[in-house]
């Protein structure tokens, strides 16, 4: 069978061949196998040494200081240290947390986590083009208020927040910012000091390195203290025990310093492929683009084709593989809780197809997904009794629908 | 997910999709589900004299399921009566096209469509005295 063109980057990314073959040296006898933890004899050192020479990488992409840099399992997991761990140090401080309604369920569910363990949570409504009203942020800040995680970029609409004005409205008030950088990093510049941001999550899967790790930004200067959440032989300065793996971070150490290096042109890329895309669905009726267009990562297209259902949408698309913001896979029939806080009306959100272009997409992809994106459209309209209520005239929502 | 190959059949070849006029007295319409759920069909059958069904349309939003049960719907109601059409399960339908567990909500919709369809019809034709106000 041949393989659907891969339009999916925000779930995941291939494992750049550089990185694998990289990480393949970090792993039998003859590569530096060691644990980085042992003190006592050469193996030790060599896995140190690549350990430290990744860490340097990995803060070199978000110009932070390579001891700011805990190594975690993933970008949940810095999630979950960021927030459980701040919470849990601050809260003599202070029990009040701020995020946004469309933030991913890392920081959802551990904020409600939180709130079962006492703390409070703000959550806040985004505007209908995914981004943040910095006013409403600052209205929500209270005396007790001692964290806020609002994330640098949507994974579902590809939207940047503007994290530097947020952190202007923070940081005089002495509240530590938190904010989810998996879908940012290596796709547009972070530099965390400008951003004014105090704890930072990264994963590399994102970023052309492998599953299964990913850091946490922890700043020094001031310090931001944590509580722990995995105890254990004291590893990555108290912060994260567990031995460390040494072949996954040396792929991210090397899926980042790859980034660096070649972000500027890749993403000069990615955005002509993305206008591109646009472009060539822009003549289909009733096709509506999902978030801020312009301020919004390179490689994401997030669009509702009205009138046609996500998932026999993806279905009709099997030769894309595609993400649809319709949740009629999952018995909850909920559709995408990001656009329902965006205020899309249930059609929309139900119409949505997530594309996310990356280092592998070509010209041809694109080209065909159009192709193929006429066509299937047309088709799945004409077995649409809505759109042929729209095509009649009739307003959808004068229709008193038998809700099931 | 993966989709069985009748589910697949039927939402790539799906039969009598259309629709017919609305206000055509021997027409039946019925039209369930919203939007909000992510999923309406529209289901439309043509009943001859003898009460007997003699075509069947649809148009259906929804997931692939949703399509493959509307459509073997209008299979299946061809050359029946009212009443035979009226007695077919969701249940049948989700055997048929071997639904998993989170799609059966699409065959309830199927039978729903049919019981709308048909109540439509005897409501034009005066012939509602039938007790299936289900």
């Amino acid at each position: 069978m041949r393989k659907p063109i891969y339009l999916d980057y925000s779930a995941t990314t291939p494992v750049d061949p550089r990185v694998a073959e990289v990480m393949c040296r970090y792993l039998t006898m003859e590569g530096d196998f060691g644990n980085p933890a042992s003190r006592s004899h050469a193996f030790g050192w060599e896995a140190e040494k690549a350990v430290e020479r990744a860490r340097a990488d990995v803060a070199a992409l978000i110009h932070a200081d390579p001891k700011e840099i805990v190594w975690t399992s993933g970008a949940t997991e810095s999630d979950n240290l960021a927030l459980k761990g701040a919470a849990h140090f601050y809260q003599a401080k202070g029990r009040h947390i701020v995020t946004v309604k469309t933030e991913h369920k890392a920081i959802l569910d551990t904020a409600r986590q939180l709130e079962r363990e006492g703390f409070e949570v703000t959550y806040l409504d985004p505007e209908p083009d995914g981004l943040l009203d910095l006013a409403k942020l600052e209205a929500a800040l209270r005396p007790d208020t001692i964290l806020v995680s609002v994330m640098h970029v949507n994974n579902e609409i590809g939207v940047v927040q503007d994290l530097a004005a947020i952190g202007r409205i923070v940081k005089p008030r002495g509240i530590l910012l938190h904010s989810d950088a998996a879908q940012s990093a290596g796709k547009i510049p972070i530099d965390v000091a400008a951003l004014g941001v105090d704890l930072l999550s990264l994963s590399a899967h994102k970023v052309y390195g492998p599953k299964g790790i990913g850091a946490l930004y922890v700043r020094r200067k001031p310090r931001v203290r944590l509580e722990a959440q995995m105890h254990g032989g004291g590893h990555e300065r108290g912060m994260r025990s567990g031995t460390l793996p040494t072949h996954q971070i040396v792929g991210m150490g090397e899926a980042f310093r790859i980034a660096r290096e070649e972000m500027d042109t890749e993403a000069e890329r990615l955005k002509r492929l993305r206008e591109r895309l646009l472009e060539g669905l822009s003549d289909i009726e009733e096709v509506y683009v999902n978030g801020d267009l312009d301020r919004r990562i390179p490689g994401n297209l997030n669009i509702s084709f009205n009138f046609v259902e996500g998932e026999s949408l993806i279905m009709a698309l099997k030769e894309l593989a595609v993400s649809s913001g319709s949740a009629c896979t999952s018995a909850s029939l909920e559709p995408s809780y990001v656009l329902r806080a965006l205020g899309r009306n249930d059609e929309l959100a139900h119409s949505s197809i997530r594309f996310t272009m990356g280092r592998f997409t070509t010209e041809e992809d694109v080209e065909y997904t159009i192709r193929l994106l006429h066509d299937k459209i047309g088709r799945l309209r004409e077995l649409s009794p809505l759109w042929e209520m729209y095509k009649e005239g009739i307003d959808l929502n004068s229709v008193q629908w038998a809700a099931h | 997910m993966a989709y069985g190959t009748k589910v697949l059949d039927h939402y790539e070849n799906p039969r009598n999709v259309g629709s017919f006029d609305k206000a055509d007295p021997s027409v039946g319409t019925g039209m369930v589900g919203a939007p909000a759920c992510g999923d309406v069909m529209k289901l439309q059958i043509r009943v001859n004299e003898n009460g007997v069904i003699e075509e069947a349309r649809f148009k259906t939003y929804g997931c692939g399921s949703a399509i493959a049960s509307s459509s073997l719907l209008t299979e299946w109601v061809k050359g029946k009566t009212l009443e035979e059409a009226g007695n077919i399960k969701n249940t049948d339908i989700a055997e048929e096209l071997a639904l998993p567990p989170v799609k059966i909500h699409c065959s309830v919709l199927a039978e729903d469509a049919i019981k709308a369809a048909i109540a439509d019809y005897r409501k034009k034709t005066g012939k509602d005295e039938s007790v299936d106000a289900a």
